[in-house]
């Protein structure tokens, strides 16, 4: 007898058919609900990537260039740190911004502010490491003979950074990919408060469990758009370079 | 007040406590190119460094202008009177163009100012049709030309060049280095020109000086370091392969008789008769010939009756190895070696001028520098 799907699969494909043609609905209809999450989600995200490039540029360029005691160890404590597990994050940020925690007096568990710290915490060591890697790969000569055409530290800094541009794209990439799509942080410290901290992470995980497919799936769908957009604008930024 | 625009005196640079370069005393002088040899290693490089300032050494002075370079300096002012070219090209990300202008945008030079410059600099070296072309596109030679534009463009007081093309083909390397000459020729900037190649350094070097073993161990016109070497190493360093230990065993008013143990050479020289030397000779300067002549004692000229050994060919020459009882190494024109049937075990007489054999009088080993420093300091 030939084998035929089971019942319960094909109302399963059904489902699933249904929520991605409502999904598209919403989107199209510019449902404001599922746009205010995303946006938030955008905001959020950004703000954190921006901040953990501020962080990270800086620390990784001065520890790939200057030599000191236990610089290994220091390497391999950001190293890990790309590696870091959202939710452990998540605990550990809850635990200082807790009301009776030692920045409970700042207020700011349950705030947007808070999931920009998490995902700074997520990111920056992400940054840091990838920038590192990047300016250590550009020989030590090339500096050199940087300062020897007249570049003052500055201008040779900067020429570096430069001269990385296409692992320090990637480093933003991956800075931005890390927090986009992680949950554990946002959930733990935001809370999904609908309105206030509900980004699309914690928002399609709720609407999973309550069975709303179709909300789901429209989370889904932008939370894909959102991180194929800046993922081929810095693409385009990043491959300029090499076109002749 | 020297004649030198760049001067370093009683330098010394340490690496992890080793001693890595010992230099009492170099003076570049204005217009001229210095060329600076040494096997690798020998700290030609890390010299280099030190008077570009680059690097600080350990120990010493530089004097730029007569000025000395020191803690109330603007070093970059100063760095910025320098150009370098590496071995590796290191261009930046970008065009061509953008490459030859970088130092002159880090000098903050006004636009219309660098591309008048660029220009220039990319029509000298031949690379002004590669002026869009992205710089990582471009092959080893091409991106050499573009760095030394580069390096041309800021028109430096004084301009580095570390081993420039010790990393391109023989034929690239030969074109670059006919440029080079003409343009350092028409230029006459100050420059100094780091090499292993002893060829290239009695191209481009007005005055030669070796590094070996962290020590400038010579510096002359490039006819005294490659004919006069002062010691053993810098003579088989110059390519005087023939190094023969004798005695002085007679005096003929500055004709001296040197007993090598093998066969006795004659040469010019006042060192007193009893002493010990090291006869040196170019291999270029021995001249092979079928049978012997006329009695040559009073003339000063040295024939010595040998056997080939060996002989193939180098470049454009021969290379022969000729047993007279002391293996002495020729080099023969192509030609000669038709003319007189050279072959492996040809008997043969090598003739060379009295005034070809340079005498090397061995030094005892030098005190250790760093105690004649640390005393005078």
């Amino acid at each position: 007898m030939p084998a035929s799907p089971s019942r319960e699969a094909v109302a399963n494909v059904d489902l699933i058919w249904e929520g991605i043609r409502k999904a598209l609905l919403l989107l199209f209809t510019a449902d404001r609900e599922v746009l205010s999450i995303g946006l938030l989600s955008l905001r959020v995200s950004l703000t954190a990537t921006a901040i953990s490039l501020l962080i990270g540029i800086p620390v990784g360029t001065a520890i790939a260039l200057t030599r000191f005691p236990a610089r290994r160890m220091v390497i391999s404590l950001i190293n890990a740190g790309m590696g870091l597990p959202p939710v452990v994050v998540g605990l550990f940020i809850s635990i200082l911004l807790f009301r009776s925690g030692p920045l409970g007096f700042l207020d700011l568990l349950y705030t947007p502010t808070a999931i920009v710290i998490a995902q700074v915490v997520i990111a920056a060591p992400i940054v840091t490491s990838l920038t590192l890697a990047a300016v250590q790969q550009i020989p030590a000569k090339f500096r050199l003979q940087m300062l020897a055409l007249g570049a003052s530290r500055p201008q040779v800094l900067w020429l570096l950074l430069r001269q990385a541009r296409m692992p320090m794209l990637a480093a933003v990439m991956a800075g931005f990919g890390g927090v986009i799509s992680e949950i554990g942080a946002s959930l733990m410290v935001g809370g999904n408060i609908r309105g206030q901290t509900r980004v699309l992470t914690t928002a399609t995980v709720m609407e999973t469990g309550k069975g709303n497919f179709d909300i789901a799936i429209a989370l889904s769908l932008l939370l894909l758009a959102i991180v194929f957009g800046v993922n081929y604008l810095l693409t385009v930024i990043q491959q300029r370079a090499r076109t002749p | 007040m020297s004649d030198y625009i760049l001067h370093g005196r009683d330098l010394q640079v340490r690496y992890e406590g080793r001693l890595a370069l010992a230099v009492p005393e170099i003076g570049i002088r204005r217009g001229e190119t210095l060329a600076v040899i040494g096997p690798n290693g020998a700290g030609k490089s890390t010299l280099l460094r030190i008077l570009g300032l680059l690097e600080q050494p350990a120990v010493g002075q530089i004097m730029l202008d007569s000025r000395l370079v020191g803690k109330g300096s603007d070093l970059l002012a100063l760095r910025r009177r320098f150009a370098s070219v590496f071995q590796a090209p290191f261009l930046i990300e970008g065009t061509v163009e953008r490459n030859v202008g970088l130092g002159l945008r880090l000098r903050r030079m006004a636009p219309s100012e660098v591309r008048e410059r660029t220009r220039r600099w990319m029509e000298q070296l031949g690379i002004e049709d590669l002026a869009s072309r992205q710089a990582s596109s471009l092959s080893g030679g091409e991106a050499q030309r573009v760095s030394l534009a580069r390096a041309f463009a800021i028109e430096p007081d004084i301009l580095l060049l570390d081993e420039p093309f010790a990393a391109l083909d023989p034929l690239t390397r030969e074109n670059l280095l006919r440029d080079l000459q003409r343009i350092l020729h028409e230029s006459r900037v100050t420059s100094v020109f780091v090499t292993h190649d002893r060829t290239e350094a009695q191209r481009l070097g007005d005055r030669v000086a070796v590094v070996m073993d962290s020590r400038v161990q010579q510096v002359g016109t490039p006819e005294e370091v490659f004919g006069r070497p002062v010691s053993e190493p810098v003579a088989r360093f110059v390519g005087a392969d023939n190094l023969l230990a004798g005695r002085v065993t007679a005096d003929r008013e500055g004709l001296l008789t040197v007993n090598t143990g093998s066969f006795c050479v004659q040469a010019f020289g006042q060192i007193p008769v009893g002493s010990s030397v090291v006869v040196c000779l170019r291999p270029e300067d021995l001249v092979l010939g079928s049978a012997p002549e006329t009695d040559s004692r009073d003339s000063g000229l040295n024939r010595l009756p040998g056997r080939v050994t060996s002989l193939f060919l180098t470049g454009s020459q021969y290379r022969a190895e000729v047993d007279c009882g002391h293996p002495l190494v020729a080099l023969v024109a192509k030609h000669s070696v038709q003319a007189l049937h050279l072959a492996a075990l040809s008997e043969v007489f090598v003739s060379f001028k009295a005034s070809a054999a340079h005498l090397i009088v061995p030094q005892e080993p030098e005190p250790d520098v760093r105690v004649a420093l640390s005393r005078r300091r």
